[in-house]
């Protein structure tokens, strides 16, 4: 992989003029949010950029983050810069298996210390290290190992940023976030289950041509420019949410007209990410528009926070069986609290005493 | 104001029955402006008074704050249509145009598929876009020799 | 990694829900066993009217301040009702909150406009406002306030205030942060509900009941 062209040969390579190129750096200032007077700066970076080496890490995971970023439609300028960084170790990706490709990580590493940049995908189990090995190594020997040489680390998919689904109550492994592990470098989260391929790549991006530090992150470690704000602000179903039109079940009327999604537990008020406005697939859709509520994937514990089908405003118990139980009882206390008071009065009238003139005027 | 109309009600009425409600009810949302257009327009004033004296050029990327098809309208309308329209055919469609004000652009960048990717106001002489980049020329260099010498 | 907003949304709608549920619950059966159970002394007297309609009667006729109420305490009289009307259309029709009575009760309703509701919760918050300043002002009223009353009347309108702005984010803040406090505030009220004047939103049928019926005992129509 060492050997492969840098961008402007892939651009050729690949009949993408330069006016494409410039057209893409344009359009990627604007989606990362940047002063349009940077595109330019992003071109000749991009264009002049050291291939780094990238050494990804695939950890307890399900793949679907490298599917995603693999998914990216051809020939576009992410899949070219992607193509011009040197991604020297991938498992899945990769040729080599066994110690050959541990060798090309070692290799890279050793050839690039301090300089590359470390992609982790998936969590790390700490309860017991041996849950998850690589040609032997367990996980959390090889992030540590390997972070060490890093200039940086991006955390890909929910997994990785916040512990995702193997971190999930009861978490049997002890699965734990890159950040929970690494504290001394700097650490990019890019959350979701998976991410929006484009999102990915354009962080790699940005980082290639303009550095970490031009990376503004949340207070999750998220960039800005892409979890920002909730899926709930951009949604074009929102207009029935202000309306008050609500799907009530998946195959009610309001699902059939495309209404909000709220009752059906939709997480998209809490939920920061692009989803509604960059969508999936190129722009075909996304969940929301495909007639599922959002599960909120881009935050994190997202799997237990409360159930993807209960509204976010409905309490997370189940309340109803407690309900009847406390109508029943308040039954009870009242009828019980009827018969002493109707003791009371039977007392009340037993001690009664009949007091007559006489009585009166004894007393006084 | 938006200025009603009556086709477009009538659309969303029954639109609000019928599964395309969801098609028109957002053509009539994406219509309402923000009003960002007038503070845009002044800045597109002062940007081109810098070019005029310094020959510096502007760009603003209209996907950076909240610019409805409405306000699009509105800002057409004030900058009119101008000499130049221009498509470069470069992954996907991009639209360039001159304004009715000289020295103003619009440049409107599609993908393959037909999707907005980016939306800018250029203040310059010539947009780069259009212009002939080196490494292509090069390239195109390279190409004619390569036929010339068979 | 935690998103410690959400954390504080997931405790305002497990733990902490429950524990304002349980003691509002709890309390208001507490104080409506202790108001039964005074019981009334058997009135042997044979009864000239019907005292249990004239009493189901009162309940309602009572929404409807007496006469002269207008000219007496005009800001009482008006900003009560809106006060009332308000709270309750904003309570009872949001989606959002149809959707908690539906995991509470099994059934729902209708929602209306956002716009609707928030009208509706504007009015609310100045008429609540108007009702403090009259109740500061008029040196009856005044001296009849006790401390709890000022801690109701705040406690009354925080959720009207912090659910407009968790749902419009106003000042651009934190959605689930604000919503977490929304849910907060809303289980305040429920747990000062039962042990200060709130009570009145269960008693009053009660009460009304108990002066309707001593009224239509006599014969006396209320």
């Amino acid at each position: 992989m060492a050997d492969r062209p840098m961008l402007p040969e892939l651009m050729r390579a690949h009949g993408v003029s330069r006016r494409g190129f410039l057209k893409y750096c344009a359009s990627l200032t604007s989606a990362l949010a940047l002063p349009p007077a940077l595109a330019p700066k992003i071109a000749y970076a991009l264009e002049n950029a050291a291939r780094p080496s990238v050494i990804w890490l695939s950890f307890q995971e399900c793949t679907g983050c490298t599917e995603a970023i693999t998914r990216s439609h051809a020939p576009t300028i992410e899949d070219l810069i992607f193509n011009a960084i040197s991604l020297d170790y991938h498992h899945t990706l990769q040729a080599a298996s066994g110690h050959a490709a541990e060798a090309a990580r070692e290799h890279a590493m050793k050839e690039n210390y301090g300089n590359y940049l470390v992609i982790v995908d998936g969590s790390i189990p700490v309860d017991n290290p041996e849950y998850s090995c690589i040609a032997g190594i367990s996980n959390l020997d090889m992030l540590k190992e390997t972070a060490a040489g890093a200039a940086a680390i991006i955390a890909v998919g929910t997994c990785a940023a916040y512990g995702g689904i193997p971190h999930a109550n009861p978490n049997p492994t002890g699965a734990v976030a890159v950040s929970e592990i690494i504290t001394d470098k700097p650490i990019i989260n890019i959350p979701g289950c998976p991410p929006i391929p484009i999102v990915m790549t354009s962080v790699i991006a940005q980082f290639l041509t303009l550095g970490l530090d031009s990376i503004e992150v949340d207070e999750l470690g998220r960039p800005k420019a892409f979890f920002g704000e909730t899926i709930h602000d951009r949604c074009y179903r929102r207009p029935f949410y202000d309306k008050g039109l609500f799907a009530e079940t998946f195959d009610d009327e309001g699902a059939r007209e495309g209404w909000c999604l709220y009752k059906l537990g939709c997480k998209g008020p809490t939920t920061k990410s692009v989803c509604a406005t960059v969508k999936w697939n190129d722009g075909t859709s996304f969940p929301i528009q495909a007639g599922h509520p959002c599960l909120g994937c881009t935050e994190p514990d997202f799997w237990d926070n409360g159930g993807f089908y209960k509204p976010l405003s409905a309490p997370a118990g189940n309340y109803r069986q407690a309900g009847y139980a406390a109508i029943a009882a308040g039954a009870a206390l009242g009828v019980a609290g009827g018969a002493l008071a109707r003791a009371t009065k039977a007392k009340a009238v037993a001690a009664h005493e009949v007091v007559d003139a006489h009585d009166l005027e004894k007393k006084s | 104001m938006v200025k009603c109309d009556p086709e477009k009600e009538a659309a969303l009425s029954a639109g609000m029955r019928s599964s395309g409600g969801l098609l028109s009810l957002r053509t009539l949302r994406e219509h309402v402006p923000t009003g960002n257009a007038g503070p845009v327009l002044r800045e597109i004033a002062a940007a081109l008074a810098r070019l005029v004296e310094t020959g510096d050029p502007t760009t603003i990327d209209l996907g950076a704050l909240p610019f409805s098809a409405g306000d699009e309208k509105a800002l057409d309308a004030a900058l009119g249509a101008g000499e130049v329209r221009a498509t470069v055919e470069a992954l996907g469609t991009s639209d360039v145009t001159e304004t009715g004000i000289p020295g103003v652009w619009r440049i409107d960048h599609f993908d393959q598929a037909g999707e907005t990717l980016s939306r800018f106001v250029e203040i310059t002489y010539v947009p780069e876009i259009l212009m002939t980049q080196r490494g292509d020329a090069a390239d195109g260099l390279a190409r004619l020799e390569a036929d010339l010498a068979e | 990694m935690n998103n410690a907003y959400f954390d504080l949304l997931m405790w305002a709608r497990g733990p902490g829900f429950t524990i304002a549920l349980t003691v509002m619950v709890g309390g208001i059966l507490l104080r409506l066993v202790e108001i039964l159970l005074l019981g009334r002394k058997k009135d042997f007297a044979k009864a000239k009217g019907s005292p249990v309609a004239q009493g189901i009667k009162t309940i309602f006729t009572r929404s409807v301040a007496r006469k002269g109420m207008m000219k007496e305490a005009p800001v009482t009289y008006v900003a009560g009702y809106v006060f009332h009307l308000g709270f309750a259309v904003a309570f009872l029709f949001l989606g959002a909150h149809i959707a908690l009575i539906k995991s509470l009760l099994g059934f729902g309703w209708f929602d209306v406009n956002k716009a609707l509701i928030e009208t509706a919760a504007a009015l609310a918050v100045i008429a609540a406002i108007a009702l403090a300043y009259t109740r500061f002002t008029d040196p009856v009223r005044r001296a009849l306030t006790r401390f709890d009353d000022w801690v109701v009347l705040v406690l009354s309108v925080l959720p009207l205030i912090t659910g407009y702005i968790a749902v419009n984010r106003v000042f651009g803040v934190d959605a689930t942060l604000w919503m977490a406090i929304h849910i907060l505030t809303a289980e305040l009220l429920m747990i000062a509900f039962p042990f200060t004047k709130l009570m009145h939103a269960v008693t009053f049928a009660v009460s009304r009941y108990y002066n309707g019926s001593i009224q239509g005992r006599k014969g006396a129509e209320s």
